[in-house]
């Protein structure tokens, strides 16, 4: 196979591992508001993925890190292409990794409200303009002889693309609600999973019209096969949700993403960047890659290190495999707990 | 101001509002890990208190550092897409593996250390704040040996077929002798920014009325561990820094004379410790200077000859032409910003001279069980955090502006690297909403350091110490 081909591989896999790990606590995020009923289950909900969300989202810098190694063209495209949604996204996780950190640290009300609607907003929008960006790759968008994109903002803002937003969104709430489920006790469980399946059935209607229109503009024989098993592991973890069996309904979305995603990546296969002006000037997996020897090397970096990364990543999830419920949330913030003989100022 | 202008103030404010944190991410995480061993290895619960409130410091100041790092990589392609379009083949590589080998284990093992308290077995817990340490080393080798390529290109070949620069040697990136020089530089210099931080905080809380007498011997005891790490990390600063400077003058040597404002070559050549007058070659009102100090700091001997900004002007207009961006880094072609590079130069060993002497003279004063009292120690305490975190800063403006015309030096100029298709309207929108995003997060976080500060070191109390696996139904012993 060709060093190429097996970037594009790789980068893919990176994209999936970024989706399937970062959507759940995007979609924890987003459900803040709507599944907590007071400060103690937020803080719940919090607790989650607080040990690892910040390890999930070093997937997209790992995958942004690939691309410009592997495909400098695609990345130098892509970047200054899509300039302000990416501004957008950067924003909102600044504001949301702070806020997952920082929030805890005083007890106000109004302080803990101000960075609960920072990681509202921080999940929120890079759940949806994940999936604008995404779609818009692969339909395609103007970019002229010199590799350059020479649209506007709001070109990227197309029906489809839009529609690609709402998917993206829809999975990550379904996910996210999933994997409130599987992770907490009580009475959050319950509602977790009956919102789970809800948002699941929306989504899934989504998600068919997305990449029935996605297959009719590049789709490709696997990239049906990969959107159908999408669906069918969608349509399986509501089944498994139905039946209260958390463990494989959060195996349903996760494999639900995931299989969406490659299936994404192999509808624009050869293509990276596909311009809608001309296919000539298209960014491909040749004509956008890095040398051969640099390909060579990064393959020998990622084939050592990666299966470290994944055994340490998975003994974390490991580690904290046990659900949380109200009951283990001390009732003060563990940034503050109580001082015996604190020097009063 | 265009999109150059800008885009040369953007990444000016984020990177060196990114590197106000990581040095003290480096240097603490190997402080607090250091901390924590002691605990474990001799039960001391004066240094579990230590790890745990220089722990939660550590973690207010890793926040900020983490997603401003976000936007260092994604900034090269967004606003600098001409340069990642050139160079990526070999710049994009240390990115990609910095993410691999660094970000991982950094933010992994850093949930394991905040919430596996009550879940890893105590050395276990102690070696997640080590991994965490290391996360940071190999990121700053993997970026550093990327900077280190842009001061000085190593390893590549020019492709005219495709217009761009290629890795043809992955070791000489990777063992580049700026790297070598400038790898522990920066490394010594974070660990001397972590020992001034905690010999600082715990100074202020040592000697502050309020303070409970029982508590001050372990305060006393962070000030000394803090005062030492500062003067070693200084001498390794000194050392490397003098290594660095030779090195410069032999692969840069017009950022050596701008660092000096040295118009016309000299030989032997001094050191000017201060000028006051213009900067621009035409006149000189006073100067102080050390006789044949450059001399030696760019030869190793006092009587070498260091070359002129004139001089290599004449070279450099004979080697690549006329620099046809020179309004964009100062009045003369090939030169960078001679008052910045010449007061940047000093401003950062200066600073970091008197946070040496800092260390020193806290040293001096703990002698013995003593406790130095007096509104002059306090402010030099409340002072020590901030020197190495400005000298820092200021050797990073001069080294990065000290290479202009250059973004990758004798290769491509810094207006030619920047994104053709990005608009002005775009530029602005994303410098503003970032260094106002940046500004309010500076506002909460030197809060959240003051109050926690304030509080100062918790009560000890005994962990649980439980078996790898095992799980109770108690309240979690830390959650958000």
């Amino acid at each position: 196979m060709e060093l190429t081909t097996v970037w594009f591989i790789l980068i893919a896999v990176l994209w999936i591992g970024y989706f399937v790990l970062e959507g759940f606590d995007f979609g924890v995020g987003i459900l803040l508001p709507f599944l907590a009923r007071n400060d103690t289950e937020r803080r719940v909900m919090i607790n989650t993925i607080g040990p690892v969300w910040d390890g999930n989202e070093v997937w997209v810098l790992v995958a942004g890190g690939a691309t410009f190694a592997a495909f400098p063209e695609w990345y130098a495209t892509l970047f200054s292409g899509f300039y302000l949604p990416l501004l957008l996204i950067l924003l909102a996780l600044i504001v949301r990794g702070v806020a997952f950190e920082y929030r805890h640290k005083h007890d106000r009300a109004s302080w803990r409200g101000r960075w609960d609607k920072a990681i509202f907003w921080g999940s929120l929008l890079p759940a949806v303009l994940w999936g604008v960006a995404f779609a818009n790759i692969v339909r395609g968008v103007p970019i002229d002889e010199n590799k350059e994109y020479v649209g506007g903002f709001f070109d990227l803002l197309g029906p489809y693309a839009l529609l690609g937003g709402l998917t993206t969104l829809g999975l990550f709430l379904t996910h996210g609600a999933v994997f409130v489920a599987l992770k907490t006790d009580g009475d959050i469980r319950h509602r977790a999973r009956d919102l789970g399946l809800v948002l699941g059935l929306a989504t899934a209607a989504l998600a068919v019209v997305f990449l029935v229109w996605t297959q009719a503009i590049t789709g490709s024989l696997w990239s049906s096969a990969l959107f159908v098993g999408a669906a069918l592991a969608l349509l399986g973890g509501l089944f498994a949700t139905w039946k209260v069996r958390e463990g494989w309904a959060f195996v349903g979305t996760f494999a639900a993403i995931g299989l969406a995603v490659a299936g994404l990546f192999v509808a624009l296969f050869p293509d990276v960047m596909p311009s809608s002006l001309d296919p000539a000037w298209s960014l491909t997996t040749t004509n956008a890659a890095a040398t051969d020897y640099t390909l060579t090397i990064m393959t020998w970096v990622a084939v050592i290190f990666t299966p470290l990364v994944l055994m340490y990543q998975g003994w974390t999830y490991w580690v904290f495999r046990k659900r949380i419920s109200v009951h283990h949330i001390p009732a003060e913030a563990a940034a503050t707990p109580p001082t015996a003989g604190q020097p009063t100022r | 101001m265009d999109v150059v202008d800008i885009a040369r103030w953007q990444f000016g404010i984020i990177t060196v509002y990114h590197f106000l944190f990581v040095p003290i991410t480096i240097g603490l995480s190997a402080i607090v890990a250091a901390f924590e061993t002691m605990w474990v290895r001799g039960g001391n619960p004066h240094y579990l208190r230590l790890a745990k409130f220089f722990g939660k410091l550590f973690l207010i100041n890793f926040a900020l550092g983490v997603v401003t790092g976000i936007v260092q990589e994604f900034q090269f392609g967004m606003n600098w897409s001409d340069y990642s379009r050139f160079v990526g083949d070999i710049f994009g590589a240390p990115l990609a593996i910095e993410g691999l080998l660094a970000f991982f284990l950094e933010s992994t093992f850093l949930g394991l250390w905040i919430f596996g308290w009550d879940k890893l077995p105590r050395g276990l817990h102690a070696a997640t704040m080590w991994m965490v340490h290391i996360g940071t080393l190999l990121s700053a080798y993997f970026i550093l040996a990327a900077n280190s390529w842009m001061q000085h290109p190593v390893g590549y070949a020019f492709n005219p077929e495709t217009g761009r620069a290629e890795l043809t040697d992955f070791w000489a990136v990777m063992f580049n002798k700026v790297q070598m020089v400038t790898f522990p530089h920066t490394v010594t210099a974070a660990y001397m920014t972590g020992g001034a931080f905690v010999l600082g905080v715990a100074m202020w809380l040592m000697t502050r009325r309020s303070t409970p007498e029982a508590d001050r011997p372990l305060y006393r005891k962070a000030v000394r561990i803090g005062a030492v790490v500062t003067l070693v990390g200084a001498l390794g600063v000194t050392v490397s820094g003098d290594l660095q400077g030779k090195v410069m003058t032999e692969v840069q040597p017009m950022k050596m004379a701008a660092a000096e404002a040295l118009y016309e070559t000299e030989q032997p050549a001094d050191f000017s410790i201060f000028t006051i007058g213009s900067l621009d070659g035409e006149e000189e009102v006073f100067s102080v200077k050390i006789p044949n100090l450059l001399s030696f700091l760019a030869h190793n001997n006092l009587t070498g000859e260091v070359q002129g900004i004139n001089e290599l002007r004449a070279e450099y207009r004979e080697t690549y032409g006329q620099d046809p961006g020179a309004k964009y880094y100062s009045p003369g072609d090939y030169t960078p910003i001679i008052p910045v590079t010449y007061w940047t130069f000093r401003i950062m060993i200066g600073l970091g001279a008197v946070a040496a002497a800092g260390a020193l003279a806290f040293l001096w004063a703990t002698r013995r069980e003593r406790i130095p009292r007096g509104r002059a120690w306090v402010w030099l305490a409340v002072s020590m955090p901030l020197l190495p975190v400005a000298a820092n800063s200021f050797g990073w403006i001069f080294t990065e502006m000290g290479r202009q015309p250059w973004a990758v030096f004798g290769l491509m100029t810094t207006e030619l690297a920047v994104s053709p298709g990005v608009s002005v309207a775009e530029a602005w929108t994303s410098i503003l909403t970032l260094t106002l995003i940046y500004a309010v997060l500076m506002v909460v976080e030197v809060g959240l350091m003051l109050h926690f500060i304030r509080k100062g070191a918790d009560p000890f109390e005994e962990p649980p110490s439980p078996k790898l696996g095992e799980h109770s139904d108690e309240p979690l012993t830390f959650a958000y």
